[in-house]
């Protein structure tokens, strides 16, 4: 397993980027979390904010998007 | 790096080489009029999409049959997305919504098909619908308001003082708006595809292969989800966007 | 012509080559398995060109065939509905007018029998009044005929009730040694008689 010393640190690297990731998913819990907290209190009203959290959750994942393609460039680009 | 794990263990993970774009006659130089597996798929995705909107709604029936009510359904839902978030005077840029929609949803699905080559994992083809989203919402925000469409980035509902900032955030995530639009979906179907197939990869040594496949079911489910909620989003936020154009004052 | 010919021969010929050495670079770029397929510029003008090929035919095909003929049936069965809910509207309000109607018929069969009811009724008692009276009449003068029989029953009875004790006294009188005067004997039962009558 004697690699060089770059490639350890391009995997080291790529690992951490991939605990942005985990930012997301809280993110994303947060946000169907608390619609569907509101979704219980006012079910009437749930029907038309759907639309409302599926771009919240957008919004949310696509920051772990990012890191997941900071870590894909870090893994194959660099 | 994989060719050493190879060795090392007997594994192969390739991962990333479902995403290769060949030429589907011969080797030889990818060329821009060269027919490759994009070129394929795309067709195939086409072609799904005009047997669904077009074939299945040839019997004009009063009462639909399943394909004719897929067709229909696939319509209302789009059709009501423009009318509840962009409005009424959204509807005239229905067509090129249902266009970017149908397209993103069938290839999404198609590359679900085992040996299938996913057309929108790659950045290219994403990074294209984003910007012509882009242009065209620009477009269309100063022809329809001119130079009032810069009330967008001038938020008159703050104090004065933070205007400036807040201009310049605006103007900020105004243009991250096609990258995040275009990496969002590129990366959600890279991922999905990756993620599969390294848990295929496990699947060669016989004492985790139950698991493995166990969780490339699941993955796959997950998948399938995902494949329609991330055309669902790029729908819903070219939307939003043409919103913006429409409607920019805040 | 055969310039031409060698000529693209001659390209043929330069583009294989081509081809090849970049195959085998890529076949070196693939064994070092680097570089993510999505990041491959060279690969971008052909998947931008077939994406934009794909996208305007579909735009084409769906903002002429599909999208108007979904919108024509979506319509014509929002038509249909709308006409059918009208039908069974229209239905309903004949539906209603046959209800009052049969209603109505009901009502008139319901008086007309209630007026020959009462008429029959009217009819019957006259003649039950006719025949109460006759019969009364009759019974009446039955009555009357018995009354008149019992009374000259009676009025015999008591005629021959008074020769017998007038007879009876007279043969005591006699009897007993004394001189019966007819007159007397007589006149002393009728008083008895009356007096018992009374």
């Amino acid at each position: 397993m004697e690699g060089n010393i770059g490639e350890l640190g391009q995997y080291i690297g790529v690992g951490l980027t991939a605990i942005g990731m985990g930012g997301a998913a809280i993110g994303v819990g947060n946000v169907a979390g608390n619609f569907l907290s509101g979704a219980l209190r006012n079910p009437s009203a749930a029907a038309g904010q759907t639309a409302t959290l599926f771009i919240g959750m957008a919004f949310a994942e696509a920051l772990g998007i990012f890191s997941f393609l900071v870590a894909l460039l870090l893994m194959f680009a660099v | 790096m994989a060719t050493e794990m190879e060795e090392a263990t007997g594994l192969t993970f390739h991962p990333m080489d479902q995403f290769i774009v060949k030429p589907l006659f011969g080797g030889g130089e990818v060329h821009w009029y060269t027919p490759t597996n994009v070129t394929l798929w795309m067709a195939v995705v086409a072609l799904a999409i005009i047997a669904l909107l077009v074939m299945g709604t040839r019997g004009r029936a009063i009462v639909p049959n399943r394909a004719q009510s897929v067709a229909e359904l696939s319509y209302g839902m789009v059709h009501k997305m423009i009318e509840d978030i962009a409005g009424k005077d959204g509807l005239k840029y229905f067509p090129y919504i249902m266009t970017l929609f149908m397209f993103i949803t069938v290839s999404n699905f198609a590359g679900l098909l085992p040996k299938a080559f996913t057309v929108t994992s790659h950045i290219a083809v994403t990074g294209v619908l984003a910007l012509a989203v882009f242009v065209s919402v620009t477009a269309i925000g100063f022809i329809k308001n001119g130079a009032h469409f810069l009330d967008l980035f001038w938020v008159r509902s703050a104090p004065l003082a933070i205007r400036p900032v807040l201009a310049v955030i605006e103007v900020i995530s105004y243009f991250v708006r096609p990258v995040s639009h275009s990496i969002r979906l590129a990366g959600n179907m890279i991922a999905g595809h990756a993620v599969i197939k390294v848990f295929a990869g496990f699947a060669a040594i016989a004492a985790v292969a139950p698991v493995s496949i166990l969780a490339v079911v699941g993955m796959y489910a997950f998948e399938i989800l995902v494949a329609f909620i991330q055309a669902y989003v790029f729908t819903i936020l070219t939307c939003v966007y043409l919103k913006d154009a429409l409607h920019p004052s805040h | 012509m055969i310039s031409l010919l060698q000529e693209a021969a001659q390209s043929v010929a330069e583009h294989t080559e081509a081809a090849a050495a970049h195959g085998a670079d890529q076949a070196g770029h693939a064994a070092e398995s680097t570089g993510l397929p999505q990041l491959d510029i060279a690969t971008f003008p052909n998947q931008i060109f077939w994406l934009v090929v794909t996208l305007l035919a579909l735009y084409w095909v769906l903002s002429n065939v599909a999208l108007p003929r979904i919108a024509a049936v979506i319509s014509d069965r929002q038509g249909a509905i709308t006409g059918d809910l009208m039908a069974a509207e229209e239905f309903k309000q004949k539906a209603r007018e046959a209800e009052a109607a049969y209603d109505q018929a009901l009502a008139d069969a319901r008086s007309e029998a209630a007026k020959i009811v009462a008429a029959n009724r009217a009819e019957i008692q006259k003649e039950l009044d006719a025949a109460i009276a006759k019969a009364d009449a009759e019974i009446a003068a039955r009555t009357a005929e018995s009354e008149k029989r019992i009374a000259e029953i009676r009025e015999s009875a008591v005629t021959d009730a008074r020769e017998v004790a007038r007879e009876v006294t007279a043969e005591l009188v006699s009897s007993f040694g004394g001189n019966a005067d007819q007159a007397a004997v007589d006149q002393a039962v009728d008083n008895r008689i009356k007096g018992a009558v009374q």
